[in-house]
């Protein structure tokens, strides 16, 4: 699996931190998301699937490889 | 209930594209079918008063999905074609076409529709903002005018000024409370908003409601306030809130009364669920009924639906959330503000434009506000706004 972010997109709601604290984080400055880990261990995955799922801005995509 | 076989969603946006995909990642690989009545393909509706609105986006950057990624969700997606009645014993649903669309299971997702002053239909130059094409014919118009009258003081008409202005059109925000948002927010972050507004060059025209439209034939010329003061506009946005969309369910005896009356489960009935806007449940931990209309809730209510949908049999209890995004300013607002709470900052600070602050009942918190803090805010949330939580 591989994520990317649009931080264009991202309104620092932080729904993807609350779903995947060990994945995303934010900036400090703006609240724009923080990829932690871009491909991200087997363990973790349901809960980055949920957190580019609750993301109100739809500024997570997934490609799952 | 067992699982349904077949699932139909009422309303192809937010809350029923989220419902499901929801579906799908929880294993479901029954029928899935979305009934729209807009042409497009789900788009998001926060861009269309901020980048879209301004022209920073191209429209299909709303959209929530890419082709491929709704091809992958193995949906039936009938759009431009909207419910028109639901046989509720037989969970069937007519469409404006013909059709009859029949499953196991529905779900009730479709939204709000804006509130309207009298007569403004047969005016021209009067807009309201809810989906993507009142976004493109308000963009066209705004590029022509010199001057816009927002009425409505809450967040979509502030929104609206604020990216008006940016476009270098003069704006005037009428309304009837004494700053923008002030019974959403408190006197606080409402007064620094009106200074914000003010400062970059709209006319606050608060402490009056708007009693009609004036209009020279059928051009709109501006409003009449109750004081009898008369604005003077090329160009009128009416944001004065919004109603759910359930007129084509008044003959399906669900309960309906400011939305479709849901129980703690967002179950209207058995079989039928809803989810979004037009939804109004039970939140157990509030002990009332709630709707919400924010972007946030749209997604985890239609989770809940899913979950419920396939047997969870789990009461939605979310901390509501919602942003909103005013020139330079970005502000987070976790729970609820209820008017008359106490406000204490708790980080940053105000005259620096960059704090946040808790919002406390009975000396229990119950709300979290963030303007341009939204890393800060949510670790508030998180640390005073435990309970209640979605998971
Ligand atoms: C301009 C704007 C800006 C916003 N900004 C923010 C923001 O900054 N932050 C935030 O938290 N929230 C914001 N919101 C609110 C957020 O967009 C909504 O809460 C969210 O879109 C709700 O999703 P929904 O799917 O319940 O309803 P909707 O998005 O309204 O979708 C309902 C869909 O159902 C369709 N429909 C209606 N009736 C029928 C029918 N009879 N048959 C078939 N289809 C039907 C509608 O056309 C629509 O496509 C904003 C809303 C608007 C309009
Ligand atoms: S949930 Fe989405 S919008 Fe919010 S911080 Fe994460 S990526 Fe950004």
């Amino acid at each position: 699996m591989k994520i990317t972010v649009d931080e264009d997109k991202c309104c620092g709601a932080g729904s993807c931190v609350l779903a995947a604290p060990e994945v995303f984080d934010q900036r400090d400055e703006d609240g724009v998301v923080l990829l932690l880990e871009a491909e991200p261990a087997e363990h973790l995955r349901p809960a980055v699937r949920e957190a580019a799922n609750v993301c109100p801005a739809a500024a997570i995509s997934l490609s799952e490889a | 209930m067992s699982t349904p076989s077949h699932v139909l969603v009422a309303g192809a946006s937010a809350a029923g594209l989220a419902t499901a995909e929801a579906l799908r990642r929880k294993g479901y690989t029954g029928e899935l079918t979305l009934l729209g009545d807009e042409p497009h393909v789900p788009y998001d509706r926060p861009p269309l008063s901020k980048q879209v609105l301004a022209g920073a986006w191209q429209p299909d950057r709303a959209h929530l999905r890419t082709r491929e990624v709704l091809d992958a969700l193995d949906a039936r997606f009938v759009l431009g074609d909207a419910a028109v009645s639901l046989d509720t014993a037989n969970r069937t649903i007519h469409t404006a076409s013909g059709r009859a669309l029949r499953a196991d299971a529905i779900v009730l997702a479709t939204g709000v529709r804006p509130r309207t002053l009298p007569g403004q239909e047969n005016l021209r130059g009067v807009h309201v903002l809810r989906s993507l094409d009142d976004a493109l014919a308000l963009r066209a118009d705004l590029l022509r005018a010199r001057r816009l009258l927002v009425v409505g003081d809450g967040v979509l008409g502030a929104e609206i000024a604020a990216t008006a202005r940016g476009l270098g059109v003069e704006v005037i925000l009428a309304g009837p409370q004494s700053a923008p948002l002030a019974t959403q927010l408190g006197p606080l972050a409402s007064g620094l908003l009106a200074e914000l507004h003010a400062e970059n060059g709209v006319k606050l025209r608060l402490g009056a409601g708007v009693e009609a439209l004036t209009a020279d034939g059928d051009r709109v010329t501006g409003a009449r306030l109750s004081t009898g003061e008369v604005l003077d506009a090329e160009l009128v946005v009416v944001a004065l809130g919004a109603v759910p969309r359930t007129d084509w369910l008044e003959d399906s005896g669900l309960v309906l009364g400011n939305g479709v009356v849901c129980d703690s489960r967002c179950r209207a009935a058995e079989g039928v669920y809803a989810a979004g806007d037009v939804a109004r449940w039970h939140h157990e931990r509030l002990g009332s009924l709630l709707r919400l209309e924010n972007r946030t809730n749209a997604t985890e209510q239609a989770l809940a639906v899913a979950a419920n949908l396939l047997g969870a049999d789990q009461p939605y209890t979310p901390i509501p959330y919602f942003w909103t995004d005013q020139f330079d300013a970005k502000l987070q607002i976790h729970g609820v503000l209820t008017p008359g709470a106490e406000v204490t900052v708790v980080e940053g600070d105000p005259a620096g434009r960059r704090f946040v602050a808790r919002y406390e009942r009975h000396g229990k918190a119950v709300g979290v506000l963030g303007w341009n803090m939204p890393k800060q805010a949510r670790l508030h949330r998180q640390q005073h706004l435990t309970t209640g939580g979605t998971r």
